[in-house]
């Protein structure tokens, strides 16, 4: 039973972060933007979710007792806002001023969830988010079941939306924009408008994860939301096959044992003032094994696959 | 007071200038946004300081060793600061074999480059973390008055060595950079790695003394922080939001330029602690990017982005 409802509670936050590759692989595998900022759109994503759905808190701003469902919204919605901001800021120049800008947003919002106090809660963070199935929280398999049915649920949701959307014409023309700007400009299509799109998605969907993510845990913190998170999102989305949603998906679930089985490791062997060393190394092997993973098998376990159009049948 | 901001803003943006020139001429010639840089400089003083170590170690039995006064250090901080620039040019010159000459070989986009340097920043990161520990390090336990400069400004003389040295290593890279026949090929690499090789440049070489002042000048401006505050292994990551900052700002390939961008990242970074509150120091870099990418983006001396 024990094992059961901890399978389940593994599963649903490998679940959410594989909403956010999903989110990613819109960015980057459909549409080649280096996003440097994850964290900074999950991490928003998660604040704006909590303070519209926690109940009202003396001293802090917010705590406007909303159900989750608007919460959720709100933090799509959020995303979506600050991918147009960054985007309409960068998208024009050359591609690695959207990397360097990306990062910038989150080293900002980072300073605003430690500093913005009133809002965010500084370095203690947001508490009592209300929970999915709450009633169920006494009977911790149910409980541990039904979250990882809604989350799983959002990630097939998210799934089949996106894989429709992959091989609709919009799919076609921004996986040309992609392969060939010019070619696909003299056809008439804006390469700065599809781009554009495509990052305002990906930012919704990321926010959306970290909202999903917020209230499963309950509770939010600043170092939930470090460049660290955008390390493992990446080493998800290239180790899993980036341009292949199902591969966004593996690679979610696949890293995400690996250190979640790495972890318990170190908690088990190494005696307590060295743990903070020995996490470190699980820093140098996902970085170690992102350059490897580029330097060997670019393509990750599940390579892109052409998909032409839902109308024709795949490619032999 | 007031003026007090200006000598720590300066104080400050020098590091960052420093750091900026190395990312500023990787950028241009080798055509990728290194996020390495900041861990090269972090990696620079921890190298540095290890040397120290290891000549302090040997030489224990002379006695020791008193600071050069008026500074804070004594004569194995600079004899150290050339070991461990010669360390940390290695360990750039080994990333970029395993790493980026081999992505470069296969004709990778530059956005992979990008890429694989954001994996190799978090190793290299978490990698001090491993063999240092997250306590701050010091190359000097002396503590430093600072002295009077006129109109209310006070600086320590490690301070305005650390300007001093600065100044005269900006002069020194514009100069080979501007004048002599390797800055020529540096910048015609920047220009065309193809066409250049087709003139018989030596596009490796090039590439390799990229890197070498480039890591050079991230160990200098490792150390110099170290001295003039503290080392951490997160140092450098701290600092690479302020380094693009200043090498936009400046101008990417321009070294006059990443230098009075440092400078200006710096001296809005002390603004801001002086204005908002030394919380929101980091916010300052941001804004100045934000405002670059708005309104100019190819920078002060840039030809265009």
């Amino acid at each position: 039973m024990e094992i059961l409802a901890y399978a389940a509670f593994f599963l649903t936050v490998a679940m959410t972060y594989a909403t956010i590759c999903l989110g990613l692989n819109v960015q980057w595998g459909q549409t080649g933007l280096f996003n440097v900022g994850v964290a900074a759109f999950v991490g928003l994503g998660a604040y704006v979710s909590a303070i519209l759905t926690t109940p009202e808190a003396t001293g802090r701003i917010g705590g406007f007792g909303l159900p989750i469902a608007a919460g959720w919204l709100g933090a799509a919605a959020a995303g979506g806002v600050l991918a147009l901001l960054v985007g309409a800021l960068t998208i024009r120049l050359r591609s690695d001023y959207l990397a360097i800008a990306t990062f910038g947003v989150a080293v900002a919002l980072q300073l605003v969830f430690q500093n913005a106090e009133p809002l965010t809660g500084g370095a203690f963070g947001i508490g009592f988010i209300p929970r999915p199935f709450a009633a169920l929280q006494r009977e911790a398999l149910a409980f541990a079941l039904t979250n990882l049915a809604l989350s799983g649920a959002v990630v097939l949701a998210l799934y089949l939306a996106l894989e429709r959307l992959a091989r609709s014409p919009w799919g076609r023309a921004l996986r040309a924009v992609r392969e060939d700007e010019t070619a696909a400009e003299s056809l008439g299509k804006s390469p700065l408008r599809l781009r554009l799109e495509a990052f305002v998605l990906g930012g919704m969907v990321m926010g959306l994860a970290g909202a999903v993510q917020a209230h499963f845990i309950g509770f939010i913190a600043p170092a939930n939301y470090l460049p660290a998170l955008t390390f493992q999102v990446w080493a998800m989305l290239i180790l899993g096959g980036s341009g292949n949603n199902r591969g966004a998906i593996l690679g979610a679930v696949v890293v995400w044992a690996i250190w979640a089985a790495t972890a318990a490791l170190i908690a088990q062997l190494v005696p307590a003032g060295e743990q903070a060393r020995a996490s470190s190394l699980q820093l140098v092997a996902i970085g170690v094994a992102l350059c490897a993973i580029l330097l060997w098998r670019p393509q990750g376990l599940l390579p892109e696959h052409r998909a032409i159009s839902r109308h024709l049948s795949r490619r032999p | 007071m007031t003026l007090q901001i200006l000598v720590n803003g300066l104080v400050a943006g020098t590091t960052i200038g420093l750091g900026a020139i190395g990312l500023s001429l990787t950028y241009s010639i080798l055509r990728f946004a290194n996020f390495t840089q900041g861990d090269l400089i972090a990696w620079g003083a921890y190298l540095t300081l290890a040397v120290a170590g290891a000549i302090g170690g040997l030489l224990a039995g002379l006695g020791p060793a008193g600071p050069l006064a008026p500074f804070s250090f004594g004569w194995t901080l600079p004899v150290a600061l050339l070991g461990g620039m010669a360390l940390t040019v290695l360990l750039a010159l080994g990333l970029d074999a395993v790493l980026f000459a081999r992505l470069r070989a296969r004709g990778a986009d530059a956005i992979i480059l990008v890429m694989a340097g954001f994996g190799a920043s978090m190793a290299l990161r978490a990698g001090l973390e491993f063999i240092f520990t997250s306590a701050p390090a010091y190359f000097t336990r002396e503590l430093q008055i600072a002295r009077p400069l006129g109109a209310g400004m006070r600086a320590t003389p490690d301070q305005l060595l650390v300007l001093g040295l600065t100044a005269a290593l900006v002069v020194a890279l514009h100069l080979l950079v501007t004048r002599t026949a390797t800055g020529r090929a540096m910048r015609a690499v920047g220009e065309s790695p193809a066409l250049a090789a087709v003139y018989g440049l030596d596009v490796a070489g090039v590439v390799r003394i990229t890197w070498v002042i480039g890591a050079s000048l991230a160990c200098v401006a490792g150390t110099m922080s170290g001295l003039l505050v503290q080392i951490r292994p997160t140092m450098g990551f701290d600092l690479l939001l302020p380094l693009f900052a200043a090498t936009i700002l400046g101008g990417i390939g321009s070294i006059p330029g990443a230098m009075i961008g440092g400078l200006v990242i710096g001296l809005s970074e002390s603004l801001a602690v002086q204005v908002l509150g030394a919380e929101w120091r980091a916010a300052a870099a941001f804004v100045v990017l934000v405002v670059v990418l708005l309104v100019r983006p190819s920078g002060l001396f840039g030809r265009g982005a």
